[in-house]
């Protein structure tokens, strides 16, 4: 093989202990985590709709404050008060919002610096989420110094300009290794930077690693990817904590944490521990919106086309965009003004000039209509969910807007229509997994046709070698017609659907995100990735067959103390109408801020100098 | 027994020429150094997107245009799955469903029985023409069982035009060929080398009786040059005739041919029976093009290519090329035929007859056995002649104007091929090769003829 220029570099022994050392971390995390000390979780309210609690509907009882929680006794015993100060200072500043930073940073009271090293000190604190695959500190520092140059001389690049941000390692980064969380690319160095990390850049962005996902996002648990589950960081909440059934053994506690959803898990994990400011996903069936509505973000998936895919390693180039994971939605509106717009090196991206907006304080909701989907009302979903979705419905009602109940009638063959169009492209886009330009190449060498499979069989996990395996049998030709396109066509019918609702008058709908709760992993694990996929993406994945801009808006916390996100769907490149709507109802929700109790670490040297690890 | 009726079918691709490949900025360059005009895309690298060359579209319009083709408005992009290590991607894009031209057709003349005096015109149905990739080369190196990948071609630009099966042996097919690759290098839609690769031909080929339907047939590939696409398709025919009447049976199957031997051989088909899985592009919206009628006001003119205005500005194409020839200067259909054959040769033609008195019809006879013979002995183009038309036109006044006779015009431009500079009025002078036109001078040299041999005037005159 002839080398070219600009050939991406393979796993070298580097990598390779990097990854057997992470390996070795995050079993250390997992075998010594241990219960903390906590009150006695309230009782739950079994089997009725819980009672809307009115802390996370106004300002003011629960997370007025949240930030600036006295620090424990003795935790920070002997330290002098300046220090404590600074340090809940510096924690508060990685609470704020992307926008409150970017004042900070303006306006001189943290330096860009300070906030990425106390960004890549809190991920290494938390590592035990696993969610990132690769923390770029080096690169990320460098970054960090040039936006500091820029503010010392008085000339930011903008709202990012010295923001730490992470983006799914589905994306490709120029220097920084590229995995999809697969063999397949582990060691993979792209050559060049997706549109969208590129934009970041450009805007002054620090870039802090790569986050966690399924195996080319082949997931929608962040668990099925080849350097292990992402876990949530509400399973280490006091909220969760409080709520979640005792157990009499503290072995239990393991067993335990819940999932972060998928597949851009470690995106969604990382927004929600404060690790980063924001982050990129990737949507295509829900895989920003799902982790986001579990892990208490906001998670955006914009209209088809709005932002560009070059770069992004696809799943399904029908239906693929990039996902926008942030704190609040004024900063989704944020990133999204940085990220729309035409792309020459992608022909689906729209021609019309994007504008960047700024998203109004909606006092009057009485002229819109909010569409209720009766066919989301899917089996599966869960009590306290459809509770939660008709409290938001009635929110909208006395606010003065018109709820209406609308029908999307072939909403339930999406999901069967979604796998045959998934798996075809599925089988399409990884043909050029063969070893032979970049990625894993097996050592048998018989001849050029074992070598592929030997390859495809070592580099791929049972998920992606199945996508792959009936997407080729959907596109034999004798299948074609019967399933490709009988599936197109129903993809256009759903499709339309929303169309003439949109056309009847309805400017949102409102559904939720998510059947329930996220799951404790053990549970989640107990069913296959497909059946797993399928339940999960069924109230998202619509939105990705029309195109359609859709947020997903942390509600409520559930029984169990965990996350609940709601789903609103807009008309395409409409987004300033559903992130204004999607503002309005985050405003009215209040939902709670995070409260991460302290993980006791024995042994651990990383948690030394972080005792107090309490950041909420 | 009745005869057998051979039914041949070609498919053609003809690479696009163009600065860079069909979807991506790479280069499009023959024979330079391997690996060396690879891009991201090109390579298949995760996340890469195709975009689509302007030139390449514009390019198949007007070849489609110049095919009598209809061209869709509104065309798409398929990709064809194939594991080969020249093609990265694991798939070519390509025009499997709506191609972007179709239902033309292209007329070409042979001759009857080599006789240049007898020409025919026939005419072979277009079925569609396609924009696709041409894949990389692979050279596989049997002594160190390895294979060279090098993908300086993989991603540039191809039109597939598929004729139907309405031609009947070599020659039909090697004079389709020959006029289908002078309308691309007419159009400048391809340089259309097939020695370079940039023409390949794959013949579809079978035999049956009349009023049967048609037989198996074979696909020959392999052919580089147009003379062996007539040897090849000829030798397919008759063994094709040969294996029936000896009561076997043809297979479906793809037949390299043997250029030293003549022949043509079964290829190993390692993988068997392809299914080539296709799909749409999705990252291709579909390819609409417009007319003067459809053109959208207020649009990117960098975004719009105009059907019509491209129709406007097609160059005149051989055939009309040569009923001009035929027309304006009297000369013979035949001969029109010629001159176009040779890249240049009537632009030199035109050029000499426009400089010098010489008829047009006494013209192409020089063009023609003179120049072109010589070309032919010496190998080289028109372009690469030692005599211009400038030379050639000064020439020919000298014998139209009979200062020379035409025994010594030979001699001059025997003269003239070693260009050596020098004008045909000086070769003359040098060599004393004038034609007499002063009576006196004629009558001085006779009567010094005369003078100088006494004895054999007297023998004469005595008888």
């Amino acid at each position: 093989m002839t080398a070219w220029p600009g050939q991406p570099g393979r796993a070298g022994p580097q990598v390779r202990d990097r990854v057997r050392d992470r390996d070795k971390d995050r079993d250390r995390a997992g075998a010594l985590l241990r219960p903390t000390a906590l009150s006695p979780a309230a009782p739950a309210a079994n089997g009725r709709p819980p009672s809307w609690p009115p802390c996370q509907w106004c300002r003011g009882v629960l997370r007025q404050d949240g930030g600036a929680r006295p620090p424990r006794r003795g935790k920070e015993r002997g330290r002098s008060a300046g220090v404590r100060r600074r340090r809940r200072a510096g924690r508060a500043m990685l609470r704020a919002s992307l926008r409150q930073v970017s004042a900070a940073l303006k306006e001189g009271r943290v330096a860009p610096t300070e906030l990425c090293q106390r960004c890549l000190a809190l991920i290494k604190s938390t590592k035990f989420l696993n969610a990132y695959i690769t923390v770029a500190e080096e690169t990320a520092l460098k970054q960090a110094e040039e936006s500091e140059e820029r503010y010392k001389r008085g000339q930011p690049l903008g709202i990012l300009d010295g923001i730490p941000i992470a983006v799914k390692d589905n994306f490709n980064t120029a220097g920084i290794e590229t995995t999809c969380a697969s063999n397949m690319l582990k060691g993979y160095i792209s050559p060049y930077n997706a549109t969208v990390v590129q934009k970041l850049l450009d805007q002054g962005a620090v870039l802090l690693g790569k986050t966690n996902l399924d195996e080319f996002a082949m997931g929608s648990g962040s668990t099925d990817g080849v350097f292990g589950p992402v876990r949530n960081p509400w399973s280490y909440s006091k909220q969760y904590k409080e709520k979640s059934v005792p157990k009499s053994h503290s072995e239990d506690e393991e067993s335990n944490w819940v999932i972060t959803g998928g597949s851009s898990g470690g995106s969604a994990a990382a927004v929600s521990s404060f690790t980063c400011f924001a982050a990129l996903g990737s949507d295509t069936g829900g895989s920003t919106r799902n982790p986001a509505a579990h892990c208490g973000v906001v998670g955006l998936k914009p209209t088809y086309g709005l932002i560009s895919r070059h770069g992004l390693i696809p799943l399904v180039n029908s239906m693929d965009v990039p996902g926008i994971l942030t704190r609040c939605v004024d900063d989704a509106a944020v990133l999204l003004g940085s990220l729309a717009g035409h792309d020459p090196k992608d022909s689906t991206t729209i021609q019309d000039d994007f504008k960047p907006f700024e998203l109004p304080n909606l006092t009057d909701v009485s002229k819109l209509s909010i569409g209720i989907p009766k066919e989301y009302h899917a089996p599966g979903l869960s009590s306290e969910i459809l509770a939660l979705w008709s409290k938001a419905a009635d929110l909208f009602k006395n606010a003065g807007a018109k709820v209406v109940e609308v029908s999307l009638p072939h909403t339930p063959y999406s999901i069967v229509c979604y796998h045959v169009l998934c798996t075809a492209e599925v089988a399409s886009n990884m043909a050029r997994f063969d070893g032979l330009e970049y990625g894993h190449r097996s050592d048998v060498k018989d001849s050029t046709e074992s070598m592929y499979a030997a390859t495809r069989r070592e580099g791929f996990n049972d998920v992606v070698r199945g996508r792959i395996l009936s997407g080729n049998y959907f596109l034999l030709k004798q299948n074609y017609e019967k399933y490709f396109v009988k599936a197109q066509k129903v993809r256009r019918l759903i499709a339309n659907d929303f169309v003439k609702v949109f056309r009847s008058g309805v400017d949102i709908l409102l559904t939720p995100t998510t059947l329930s709760d996220a799951a404790p992993y053990t549970e989640f694990i107990q069913e296959d990735n497909r059946t797993r996929s399928a339940q999960d993406d069924i109230l998202t994945q619509a939105a990705n067959m029309a195109g359609l801009p859709a947020i997903s808006v942390p509600t409520a916390l559930s029984e169990r103390g965990l996350p609940v996100g709601l789903q609103f769907i807009g008309r395409s490149f409409q987004e300033k109408q559903l992130l204004t709507v999607a503002k309005w109802f985050e405003k009215q929700v209040q939902f709670p801020v995070i409260q991460l109790e302290e993980v006791k670490r024995h042994d651990s040297d990383v948690f030394q100098h972080q005792k107090s690890a309490s950041f909420s | 027994l009745a005869p057998w009726v051979p039914v041949v079918g070609l498919e053609i691709h003809a690479q696009i020429s163009s600065n860079s490949k069909l979807f991506s900025g790479s280069q499009v360059q023959f024979a330079a150094p391997p690996n060396s005009l690879v891009s991201f895309f090109d390579a298949s690298l995760p996340g890469t997107l195709p975009v689509l060359n302007r030139r390449c579209v514009e390019a198949a319009v007007m070849t489609g245009l110049a095919l009598n083709c209809s061209i869709n408005k509104k065309s798409l992009f398929d990709r064809k799955h194939y594991f080969y290590a020249d093609l990265p991607a694991g798939y070519q894009i390509t025009q499997q469903r709506v191609p972007i031209a179709v239902n033309g057709s292209l007329s070409y003349s042979l001759c009857i029985d080599n006789k240049m005096s007898q020409m025919v015109t026939k005419t072979v149905r277009i079925k569609q023409i396609q924009l696709e990739q041409d894949s990389g080369k692979s050279l596989h190196d049997d002594t160190r069982s390895q294979t060279l990948v090098d993908l300086n071609r993989a991603g540039v630009g191809l039109m597939e035009v598929v004729m139907e099966p309405d031609m009947c042996c070599g020659e039909e097919a090697a004079a389709a060929v020959r006029e289908l690759q002078l309308i691309l290098q007419t159009l400048g839609s391809s340089q259309a080398v097939m020695a370079e690769g940039q023409l390949r031909v794959d013949a579809n080929v079978s035999v049956h009786h009349p009023g049967e339907p048609y037989g198996v047939r074979t696909e020959v590939k392999n052919i580089n040059s147009i003379r062996f696409l007539a040897k090849a398709i000829d030798y397919e025919i008759q063994r094709q005739i040969e294996e029936l009447e000896n009561g076997g049976t043809i297979l479906n199957e793809t037949r390299a041919f043997d250029s030293k031997l003549g022949c043509t051989v079964p290829m190993r088909d390692k993988e068997g029976k392809q299914d080539y899985r296709f799909m749409p592009e999705p990252n291709l919206p579909p390819l609409i093009l417009y007319d003067a009628k459809s053109l959208p006001a207020n649009m990117n003119h960098q975004q719009v290519i105009n059907i019509d205005w491209i129709h406007e500005r097609l160059p005149d194409l051989p055939s009309v090329k040569r009923k001009k020839l035929v027309e304006q200067y009297g000369i013979l259909p035949e001969h029109s035929f010629t001159l176009l054959n040779e890249d240049g040769l009537a632009e030199f033609f035109e050029s000499v007859v426009k400089e010098t008195l010489m008829k047009p019809k006494k013209v192409i006879g020089w063009i023609l056995k003179d120049l072109l013979s010589y070309l032919k002995q010496h190998s080289l183009t028109v372009k690469e002649s030692p005599v211009s038309s400038f030379l050639l036109a000064d020439l020919l006044n000298l014998l139209e104007k009979k200062e020379i006779s035409s025994t010594a015009a030979k001699q001059v431009l025997a003269e003239l091929w070693k260009g050596e500079g020098k004008t045909p009025l000086e070769i003359v002078k040098e060599q004393k090769l004038e034609l007499l036109q002063d009576q006196k001078e004629l009558e001085q040299i006779c009567q010094a003829v005369i003078d100088g041999h006494e004895n054999e005037v007297i023998m004469m005159v005595l008888g």
